[in-house]
């Protein structure tokens, strides 16, 4: 089998390279001359001859290895060991807007807990007047919902406040995945503990060996929030706080504890570390914003971007990208071929939702001239995502999170794309 | 469908919550009864915890700086520190005894936080090298950078600025690229050996 594929692999691969289209845009028809019969439809190839693996082969089924350069990945300089750490999602491998669980970022304080779901308990304490304990059993015969939503790290493009850094969207913009949850609202937990009059916070605790807290507003909690036991359809990923998650829609994902195992009900903020020492933003003049808990209207392109070059040659191009914003939905994204001289806006497609990841498109005629990509998100409250030279005159070059400035790609006459900033 | 008065889950018992209600507050709010001093928390940290943040909070390699950066947060390169910009010594208290020492959570004495703090607080010039901290004493320390931090101001600073109508056509004469990530080339490569497993 083994043989085959690197027949075939490297068959396509002198293909590919041996093939030259020559095309006449004049018409606006693209007509290709073909000199000889392609061997791939002339010859016999393997898999059309014999059988492949059974339906007992692939209990939980892979990607085709055709697909294997699609993975998270990492920048070892940024964090001082992978256990406390990040990891990328491909953005520029993926369209639609949901996230493959296997593809979604990681981002652990203490490594992934790993726990069997008899053995973790989930208890609410505090200012309410039954403090409860729930094993994962109770919390499935509660009602539940789906809902679609991002989940960013609010460091997510922050290693670019002071300039372009890293070469490929992953990195630049890959602390984000969108899922389909099915979670029991927080709101009916808190209520069957009775929260008592004088509550107005809660303090949301992991299990694992960070014991992640972090101080939300009890309005929040009692909003939108929900206690996630699946993503995607199934069970929650180990790495993303299997059993449960907590689920706080647009706000930063530092909030979304994972490995849930507890929640005080109190009437201050506690400010932990998560929130004082992390996740507050120190601007120029050295004072720091704390609990800047919204992640603001943002976009990117995703094709083409420094792993995604464009390798067709001139003529129908397709660009595409993503766009969330963490106060409501995104009716329009611009698209500029020219750095911010000249926009166009970009064709939606997909589902709009609330605090979700929503895909556009924008299809033109590359002349393979230089251009200078960028996409600009506005979302449902007026908002237009701003350029990063208008967030540094705020805020200067120190805050390391909620970057969500203007992206540019330089794309040279080849093709090839470059993370770079224009003035 | 029904709302609230499911009856399911069973209530906590004062044990069970004692166990896992560990969070204090800038108020004390949480702290248990203890003590400890400076040359205790010297000896811990030596011990426990300067493989990593170095013999007087310096930092070892990548780890956390834990001292000093005093007068650097409006300057190019802020250090922060507990000493420099932590606001509230409960936060030191409660993630040295809930997260530290890394991989060893939860494995330290109340006392032995106690000591711990006293040491970081010595280590940023907070105290003298005779200073005993407790739960009696913990609300006299004020930490300098206490009043630098303010609520979310995004909503009256930049969501006018933001909400504007924005330019469509020829918004600007002339485009220069002014920075390149190539030339910092610090992108890990693309290769398989690369991928996180």
């Amino acid at each position: 089998m083994s043989d085959d594929t690197n027949f075939s692999s490297s068959r396509r691969k002198f293909l590919g390279g041996a093939a030259v289209a020559t095309g006449a845009l004049a018409t606006g028809k693209l007509v290709h001359a073909q000199a000889m019969p392609d061997p791939l439809i002339t010859e016999m190839q393997p898999w059309q001859q014999y059988l492949g693996d059974g339906v007992d082969a692939r209990p939980y089924g892979m990607p085709s290895q055709y697909e294997a350069h699609v993975v998270r990945r990492n920048v070892p300089w940024l964090t001082a060991d992978s256990v406390s750490s990040v990891n990328f999602t491909p953005l520029h491998e993926l369209d639609g807007i949901i996230t493959p669980n296997g593809l979604c970022f990681e981002r652990h304080h203490a490594g992934i807990a790993e726990i069997d779901p008899g053995m973790h308990r989930l208890m609410i304490n505090g200012l309410v007047d039954n403090p409860l304990v729930f094993t994962m059993e109770d919390l499935m015969r509660f009602p539940r919902e789906n809902r679609t939503y991002f989940l960013e790290c609010a460091a997510n493009t922050g290693m670019e406040w002071r300039g372009a850094q890293l070469n490929g969207c992953q990195f630049t913009h890959g602390m984000i995945h969108n899922v389909v949850y099915t979670g029991v609202p927080l709101r009916l937990l808190l209520e069957e503990a009775g929260v008592r009059t004088n509550a107005a916070w809660i303090l949301p605790e992991g299990a694992d060996a960070s014991a992640m807290t972090r101080s939300i507003p009890l309005e929040k909690a009692l909003d939108d929030c929900l206690v996630a036991t699946h993503m995607n359809g199934e069970r929650l990923r180990p790495e993303q706080g299997y059993p449960i998650r907590l689920v706080v829609p647009g706000w930063e994902g530092n909030m979304w504890v994972k490995w849930l195992r507890r929640i005080e009900v109190g009437d201050q903020p506690w400010h932990h570390r998560e929130e004082t020492s992390k996740y507050t933003d120190l601007l120029e003049h050295g004072e720091a914003r704390r609990f800047t808990w919204v992640m603001d209207a943002k976009s990117v392109i995703t094709n083409p971007s420094p792993q995604a070059p464009i390798t067709h040659g001139p003529g129908p191009t397709v660009i595409t990208g993503v766009a969330w914003s963490g106060r409501g939905t995104i009716p329009r994204v611009d698209v500029t071929l020219d750095g911010g001289a000249n926009w166009h806006q970009a064709r939606m497609s997909g589902p709009s939702l609330d605090k979700s990841m929503h895909r556009f498109y924008y299809e033109f005629n590359w002349d393979g001239s230089p251009l200078l990509l960028q996409s600009r998100a506005h979302d449902s409250t007026g908002y237009v995502q701003p350029t990063k030279e208008q967030l540094r005159e705020i805020r200067g070059e120190n805050s390391i999170y909620h970057n969500n400035g203007i992206q540019t790609w330089f794309v040279d006459e080849n093709g090839q794309a470059e993370n770079v900033e224009v003035g | 469908s029904r709302e609230g008065g499911y009856g399911l889950g069973r209530t906590a018992l004062p044990e069970e919550i004692a166990a896992w209600d560990i969070d204090v507050r800038p108020d004390g709010v949480g702290l248990p009864v203890g003590s400890g001093d400076v040359w205790t928390g010297e000896e811990l940290f030596v011990d426990y915890c300067s493989v990593c943040h170095g013999d007087f909070g310096e930092a070892v390699g990548r780890w956390p700086v834990l001292a000093g950066g005093f007068g650097t947060l409006d300057g190019e390169d802020p250090v922060k520190t507990i000493g420099s910009y932590w606001p509230y010594l409960s936060t030191v208290w409660d993630y040295v005894h809930r997260a530290m020492p890394y991989g060893a959570a939860q494995s330290l004495t109340d006392d032995e936080v106690y000591a711990i703090t006293a040491y970081l607080l010595y280590v940023n010039n907070l105290v003298e090298d005779d200073f005993e901290l407790s739960n009696e004493n913990f609300s006299e320390v004020v930490m300098p950078n206490e009043q630098a931090f303010f609520m979310d101001d995004r909503d009256a600073v930049e969501l006018p600025l933001f909400s504007q109508d924005p330019c469509m056509t020829d918004c600007a004469e002339t485009v220069e690229i002014t920075m390149r990530a190539a030339v910092l080339d610090v992108t890990p490569d693309t290769e398989e050996d690369n991928a996180v497993e």
